[in-house]
């Protein structure tokens, strides 16, 4: 039985049923269909136990929400400490922990004046686009093809087709959507000087991490500027030191207009996103502060806990590790490339931000499944199912990521196995 | 009126601990590096932090003295000095780095370095330490992380910066010198206890040493020194009373190799105490030497405030006057043992000195000290009978017993041919794993391939064996050194121009197809 003291189970297989019954049946068979028969029970540090009580290491870390490891015992404490005194606060009034962690993220992002909490991602998103309606006095919205940012109103409209047709809430008229790598596409979409925002992810997380062009990114700023169009960098998944500084747009030498953060904002254990903006942008707050509003967005138990991740982060020893997983799987992936060239043709890599191209349609899926079986969790790129999303955590150590290299070496055979003869997979 | 407290409302995780775990981590990065770097990288940082510690032995030699109120400025710089390239001189022609075979014996051994090593460094010696024990790092290809004694926190902090940073301009991975900021006991018990640390290398307190012990993880303390010094009466007693005034003297008294209690022989009392005036000794009184365990040792127990300050100071503490040019107290007892503190260790210029009726009973007073506090550490013989040598170092519990030399340099191998050591092994006599003199040898164990020994397997030639390292790659690896401000990891993709990975990589790939042509 697994006895969790509030419910219990008394197999995995009645957990699914249950799970199939009263959560989402349509998840739950995915994932067994994908033959990754995954519950999450336990959690501590890079490692994730099955209900089986199988072990696996982390790569996915939902998309950097675990950058700092599972229930980090740091966080843990801090987040136990704000308990005895906080509790999520009122939206209304102004508080410690919110201006407190407002001036910690501001003054890490330098040019910006405000932050402005929400409590996931896509809310924060969805403030940004407000945001640039407000700036700019106009409705339109540029993306890229294939981005991703968000299931909300505004920002899935930003996104593929498959998250906002389903919902009727694709606005062509209103979101434009333009080729990844193509500034001149940009430059056409922009050039009537009729759209609010363009809106990119510093390095697209979904689409299998491309990476920009030498000068991309740049000129994307560049041209938003001319046509008066504000730049919104969305660092949910660069933010916080993946990419080897604190903010991805900062390695790319941009100034955006406003970005946006979450995931591991919140240290995988409080809920916490936010806006962050220029003193241009955030003057609708002068005009009326409660235009936005969010009861749990900028819960104070959450801005303690972002406090305390971006302390962490800005920490000497955190940045040398980071350094050190980057320059460890740089090397040990390109040797694994060159003994598996056949089916493993390509790493893109910023920082600790890695997709890994794989020669066959849905290449990433089968790899991760045969990752999957060897003990390594690491999830194939929705947008682009070539591409494994290889995401190691800014505190690895030596040992667990060599740990990694070796199951992934003894997993090749068989994700060789699994893309020769899918049907064998069973 | 709201009443005011500016105590925290919210209690802060002990960051010192989260950070220094951080530090832990990192070591494992940069030992892994190091541990594939060949004899000639390994020597040239070596020397280039060996360097780097002698240009800054006075600087810090002094910053020490200021810090702790321990201890003689040139007499640390000294030290400090003897820690950096003489001990390197000494390790010359040691190495660690290099497979040996051994066709006679059909066996090659690989150095395997322990890893991560978690040092202390004492208050007393705070600098010389911190030298000594980089330097023993480096040159078994260890990482090491120091935990300061908290009175010698700041020059510590910042020795140890300047040494990784020499380290890593000389071709180091980044991490392999690391120091903890704010250290604290519950700090020093969680990283010994830590599985990522190989090896602790414990220098301080007792409690310190057990605790180590205690953590689980292999571990290297040695325990207290207490040397009893004998000085024979057919000894040169004019060169005996220099030798041990000149080591006791020496920066206060602060090693734990520092002669403690003087025994020679009752008949001999007079020609010994005009040797020791001569040189520089005050002998109390009786009244002196009752005012002086008073203040030395109120209800039994040392009082700190005496470690490593100068002779005339302690005397005016004490409560008599003695002129500022005595280098020494010697203060004469009549019994030694438990009933007497002045015979432990006093970390002070204070000498007890006991006489006995013949030199048995001066043995027999030399173990009884041992037995109280010092077993396993050294003693120290003056005189010219060998078999009386002998007979000295066979019946007591330790394990250097110094002839004809000052003690505090002589078991330190500054004085004699002992090993240059900062960590005194004492042995199963003093509840510690190693009996001699610490040094990198201890850091490192060795793989043994082992041929089957009957004369029908031939071992073969090892010549044309590649080994371990990644060769002079080794030295370019720089790089991987943390920049001052966040950089960008660049991709693999922009990597520019034909680095040696991709070169490595190149090759793999066309000798792949290759092959698979032919299969
Ligand atoms: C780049 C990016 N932006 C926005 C979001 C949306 O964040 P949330 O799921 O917290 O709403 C995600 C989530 O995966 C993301 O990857």
């Amino acid at each position: 039985m697994y006895n969790y003291g509030f419910f219990s189970f008394d197999s995995k297989d009645e957990l699914l049923a249950k799970a199939i019954e009263y959560w989402n049946p349509g998840k739950t068979k995915f994932w067994q269909d994908a033959g990754i028969d995954l519950v999450i029970d336990r959690r501590e540090g890079y490692f994730l136990y099955d209900m089986s009580g199988r072990r696996l290491i982390d790569l996915h870390l939902n998309g950097g929400t675990y950058n700092f490891g599972h229930r980090n015992p740091e966080l843990v404490a801090t987040l136990k400490s704000a308990l005895d005194y906080f509790d999520m606060g009122n939206h209304w009034f102004p508080s410690v922990a919110r201006a407190a962690f407002a001036e910690k993220l501001v003054k890490s992002a330098p040019g910006m004046k405000y932050a402005i909490f929400g409590a996931g991602g896509a809310e924060a998103v969805e403030i940004a686009l407000k945001t640039a309606r407000y700036a700019t006095k106009r409705r339109k919205i540029a993306s890229i093809i294939k981005g991703y940012h968000g299931h909300s109103g505004l920002s899935v409209a930003t996104g593929d087709e498959r998250f906002s047709k389903i919902f009727l809430a694709d606005r062509p008229e209103e979101f434009v959507h333009v080729p990844f790598n193509d500034a001149e596409a940009l430059e056409r979409a922009l050039k009537n000087r009729d759209v609010a925002a363009f809106i990119i992810e510093t390095i697209p997380a979904t689409y299998g991490f491309p990476m920009p062009e030498e000068g991309y990114l740049k000129a994307c700023q560049d041209i938003c500027r001319r046509c008066g169009t504000l730049y919104i960098a969305d660092e949910v998944q660069t933010g916080l030191m993946r990419t080897g500084a604190m903010w991805g747009w900062q390695s790319y030498g941009l100034d955006p207009d406003m970005f946006v953060t979450a995931k591991g904002l919140g240290g995988g254990i409080y809920p916490i996103s936010a806006c962050v903006v220029t003193e241009k942008c955030g003057a609708w707050q002068l005009e009326d502060g409660a235009a936005h509003i969010s009861t749990s967005g900028g819960s104070e138990l959450g801005c303690i806990i972002g406090h305390q991740v971006i302390e962490m982060l800005q920490r000497p020893e955190v940045i040398a590790n980071v350094q050190y997983v980057a320059e460890f799987f740089q090397r040990s992936l390109a040797e694994m490339m060159a003994a598996h060239s056949d089916i493993f043709v390509g790493v893109r890599q910023r920082g600790v931000i890695l997709g890994l191209e794989f020669d066959h349609p849905e290449g990433a899926v089968a790899v991760s499944r045969a990752l999957y079986e060897n003990g390594v969790w690491a999830i194939f790129s929705s947008l682009d199912k070539r591409v494994l999303q290889f995401k190691p955590g800014v505190l690895l150590d030596a040992a667990t990521c060599q740990e990694i290299v070796d199951r992934m070496e003894a997993a090749m055979p068989r994700a060789r196995a699994l893309l020769r003869n899918p049907r064998r997979a069973a | 009126m709201p009443v005011h407290n500016d105590a925290p409302r919210l209690q802060v995780p002990d960051r010192a601990e989260t950070t220094a775990r951080m530090k832990i981590d990192r070591a494992g990065w940069a030992v892994r590096a190091y541990a594939r770097y060949d004899r000639a990288a390994v020597m040239r940082i070596v020397r280039a932090v060996a360097e780097a510690a002698h240009q800054a032995a006075g600087h810090y030699a002094e910053w020490a003295v200021r810090e702790t109120g321990m201890g003689v400025v040139k007499h640390k710089q000294l030290k400090n000095e003897l820690s950096a390239h003489p001990l390197v001189d000494f390790y010359e022609d040691m190495d660690l780095v290099s497979p040996r075979v051994d066709p006679a014996r059909k066996m090659v051994e690989i150095p395997k370095p322990a890893g991560v090593i978690f040092a202390l460094t004492p208050a007393t010696n705070p600098i010389s330490t911190l030298y000594y024990k980089t330097m023993l790092a480096l040159l078994s290809r260890n990482a090491v992380i120091f935990s300061p004694h908290p009175l010698a926190k700041t020059c510590c902090n910042d020795a140890a910066a300047r040494l990784e940073a020499a380290a890593v301009a000389a071709g180091a991975p980044a991490g392999l010198i690391q120091c903890v900021e704010e250290p604290s006991v519950p700090l020093v018990q969680a990283l010994m206890a830590s599985p990522k640390v190989q090896v602790i290398l414990a220098t301080g307190g007792g409690p310190m040493v057990r605790a180590a012990y205690s953590s689980g993880t292999p571990a290297i303390g040695v325990g207290p020194g207490n040397a009893p010094v004998y000085v024979d009466p057919g000894a040169d007693q004019n060169a005996a009373a220099r030798r041990i005034i000149e080591s006791k003297s020496f920066d206060n008294s602060v090693l734990c190799t520092h002669e403690s209690v003087l025994i020679s022989i009752e008949e001999n009392r007079g020609k010994l105490e005009r040797a020791l005036r001569a040189a520089g000794a005050h002998v109390c009184t009786e009244a002196e030497v009752v005012r002086l365990r008073a203040w030395l040792f109120p209800e039994g127990h040392l009082n700190t405030a005496a470690v490593g300050k100068s002779a005339s100071w302690i005397a005016e503490k004490a409560g008599f006057r003695v002129v500022p040019s005595i280098r020494i107290l010697v203060a004469p007892i009549e019994q030694v043992g438990l009933d007497e503190p002045l015979t432990r260790e006093k970390l002070s210029p204070v000498l007890a000195w006991a006489t006995a009726e013949s030199f048995e009973r001066a043995t027999g007073m030399a173990q009884m000290i041992l037995r109280m506090v010092g077993a396993g550490h050294s003693a120290a013989f003056h005189g010219e009978d060998p078999q009386k040598a002998m007979d000295f170092a066979a019946a007591l519990s330790v394990y250097r017993v110094v002839v004809n030399a000052p003690c505090s340099q002589g078991a330190a191998g500054f004085a004699t041919h002992l090993p240059p050591s900062f960590m005194i092994g004492t042995g199963y006599f003093g509840r510690s794993s190693v009996g001699e003199n610490i040094g990198p040898q201890h850091l490192v164990h060795w793989t043994r391939l082992a041929w089957n020994s009957d004369a029908s397997v031939a071992m073969p030639d090892m010549s044309g064996v590649r080994a371990p390292f990644d060769g002079s790659a080794a030295g370019t690896r720089a790089s991987a050194a943390p920049r001052p401000r966040p950089v960008a990891v660049p991709a693999v993709a922009d990597g520019g121009g034909m680095d040696r990975d991709l070169l490595r990589q190149l090759i793999l790939q066309e000798l792949r197809e290759l092959t698979r042509g032919q299969s």
